[in-house]
């Protein structure tokens, strides 16, 4: 049953679910545009293959960026150690991340290193602390207020020096717009080249997954501080669908790697971008 | 995006105008371009829907389009509707009780510990009061060590019981404590929840309940795009709350999800964040809302 062409009100609800899912007007309208052209050749398209074609449109945004199937937390080789670095506005669950992250790696068998480097926020550093304990990883830390840049310099020695496979460096929540906060970033960044040439590899920017068309801004000026190269989403284990990261994911050309379903040490998955479209249609 | 909106709506008008006849549905086409806006600014798309249908009625009793400048009047309309939506009695946080007990709640990450702080501060410093900060959010990591931090910096006592694991007895407990100091004011941090964690929505109803708070603010991220409305409904619907606070508006989100939340669960938005500093805690301004969701 359902109907049998692509009317109006069929896109009209295509609109509201896409819009819904916070997935912005633009490109909803990109997405609607899309679909109306490849149905424009044939008319009566069931509602099956209307909903095959928008999941392929939407999947394919995201495709030319995250290529491959990845279901493991893989680090590429040829990178020993290999630096993470994490980043992103305040409260979308940098820390957290971390903690599940170092907690997948860990228990492939590798050597993992946390870096505290957010000096700032309260107990931000005992947070992190928790986490160590946690998944049993050593982390390197000073004293509250100090810089860090000079945190991250330390781990990154301190992991050279342990024979680290993974170094993950936390940092402290900043709004985008705070451009002394954002210089720091990048301040942080330069320093850790010091030790390590081309580190961080991966600089893994941090959406929370209710956010809406802010997480644009976010995507811009973190990638203008610091050259972004991933992007995780978060909280997604409730209502909110996170659908802005496939404007995000298509304008900027980073993949979506993670997503955080849970505040426990299991609740991070790998993404999975056929999975993710579904979601807005629950 | 928007800072044309006027513009738009001008010329959107301007062209029908020149095609003589003035209708029902030019005005919708136009609110299309309102519609969009909103939607852009993150308010809710239901709301935004709402939203324009009401303002298109007003534009058609006003006669818009036959005004000289029916773009501007277009944008002064939505704009003063807008302000009136956001609005309603700024009553203030209810300090009546002894002590008085302001239970915090929402979703994680969206700045209840540190808008505690902020406001434990500002009711010492401003309204002379003597507040306890308690701790009962059990499960973050470092959750508590964050509230004392967050007390020692604002020289406010904080109560917490770190072998305690109920945060129902927590709060209680701190309570009586407050009693027991010379506390007139209580503030109770809670843990971050989402709407559709069962267990964690009973846990806060029973807080809720035991302790009957004067004030229960709702503390939501005014970067939240279209799921404000779910959530605060949600949370409105297991603790009736007084009030709402709005934080994190020291960014350059649009923050539409004021909107939202305000037409769906019809509270006050009582003070907003405007830092990571204890002193950045601002009241709100319906107007300045306004401006800023249409980017004026
Ligand atoms: N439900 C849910 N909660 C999460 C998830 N990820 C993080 N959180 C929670 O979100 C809150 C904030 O997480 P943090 O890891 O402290 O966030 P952050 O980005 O490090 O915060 P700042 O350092 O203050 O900027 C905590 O209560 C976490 O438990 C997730 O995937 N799902
Ligand atoms: N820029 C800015 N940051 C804020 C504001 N309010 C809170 N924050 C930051 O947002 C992050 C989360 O704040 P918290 O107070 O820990 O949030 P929470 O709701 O208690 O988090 P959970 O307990 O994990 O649910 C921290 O980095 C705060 O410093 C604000 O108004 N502006
Ligand atoms: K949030
Ligand atoms: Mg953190
Ligand atoms: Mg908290």
């Amino acid at each position: 049953a359902g109907k049998s062409k692509v009317d109006d009100d069929v896109l009209d609800n295509l609109e509201e679910v896409l819009v819904t899912s916070d997935v912005g007007v633009k490109t909803t309208l990109k997405v609607i545009t899309r679909i109306e052209e490849r149905v424009a050749r044939d008319k009566y398209v069931g509602t099956d293959e209307l909903n095959k074609i928008l999941r392929e449109e939407i999947a394919g945004l995201l495709s030319e960026t995250n290529v491959g199937n990845a279901t493991d937390f893989e680090i590429p080789s040829g990178t020993k150690p290999h630096v993470i670095m994490v980043v992103g506005v305040n409260g979308v669950g940098k820390t957290t991340t971390i903690g599940k992250l170092a907690y997948q790696f860990k228990k492939q068998g590798l050597k993992v290193v946390l870096g505290a480097g957010d000096t700032f926020r309260a107990a931000a550093i005992d947070q992190l602390q928790v986490w160590a304990d946690r998944v049993d990883v050593p982390i390197v830390k000073q004293s509250m207020g100090s810089d860090p840049a000079s945190v991250a310099f330390d781990a990154l020695e301190s992991g050279v020096t342990r024979g680290a496979d993974v170094i993950i460096i936390d940092t402290a929540g900043r709004l985008h717009n705070k451009v002394n906060l954002m210089n720091e970033l990048t301040k942080v960044k330069r320093v850790m080249q010091k030790v390590i040439g081309d580190a961080p590899h991966d600089v893994l920017l941090v959406l929370d997954g209710s956010t809406g068309q802010n997480a644009f801004e976010q995507a811009k000026q973190f990638t203008a501080a610091t050259e972004v190269t991933s992007l995780a989403v978060t909280k997604l284990d409730g209502t909110a669908k996170g659908g802005v990261v496939i404007g995000i994911s298509d304008q900027f050309q980073i993949p979506v790697k993670y997503i955080g379903v849970g505040e426990g040490i299991e609740d991070l998955q790998v993404f999975n971008k056929i999975e993710f479209v579904d979601s807005f249609f629950k | 995006m928007f800072d044309n909106l006027s513009d738009k709506l001008d010329k959107a008008l301007h062209v029908l105008k020149g095609h003589g006849s003035i209708t029902e549905v030019n005005v919708a086409e136009t609110l299309k371009e309102v519609r969009r806006a909103l939607i852009d600014a993150d308010v809710n798309f239901k709301t935004a829907k709402d939203f324009t249908n009401r303002v298109k009625e007003k534009a058609l009793g006003q006669n818009v389009l036959t005004s000289l400048q029916p773009g501007q009047l277009m944008v002064k309309l939505v704009k003063d509707e807008l302000t009136e939506l956001m609005g309603g009695d700024a009553t203030g946080i209810d300090l009546s009780g002894s002590p008085s007990v302001i239970l915090m709640s929402g979703l994680q990450g969206s700045g209840k510990t540190t808008f505690s702080g902020k406001l434990a501060n500002y009711l010492k410093t401003k309204k002379t009061k003597k507040p306890l900060l308690v701790a009962c959010d059990v499960y973050r990591p470092a959750a508590i060590d964050q509230l004392h931090v967050v007390g020692d910096a604002i020289k406010v006592e904080v109560y917490s019981d770190r072998d305690e694991k109920n945060p129902v007895k927590i709060a209680q407990d701190g309570i009586a404590f407050a009693k027991a100091n010379g506390h007139n004011v209580v503030i109770i941090d809670t843990a971050g929840r989402l709407a559709v964690d069962e267990a964690m929505m009973t846990e806060i109803k029973e807080v809720h309940k035991a302790i009957q708070p004067q004030e229960t603010l709702f503390v939501v991220d005014s970067m939240t795009g279209q799921d404000a409305v779910n959530t605060a409904k949600a949370f409105n619907d297991i603790l009736n709350f007084d009030g709402v606070i709005l934080t994190k508006l020291d960014g350059d989100t649009r923050g539409g999800a004021a909107i939202s939340i305000k037409s769906v669960v019809d509270k006050p938005i009582k003070f907003i964040g405007t830092g990571e500093k204890m002193e950045a805690i601002d009241v709100f301004y319906p107007s300045r809302m306004a401006d800023r969701i249409l980017g004026m």
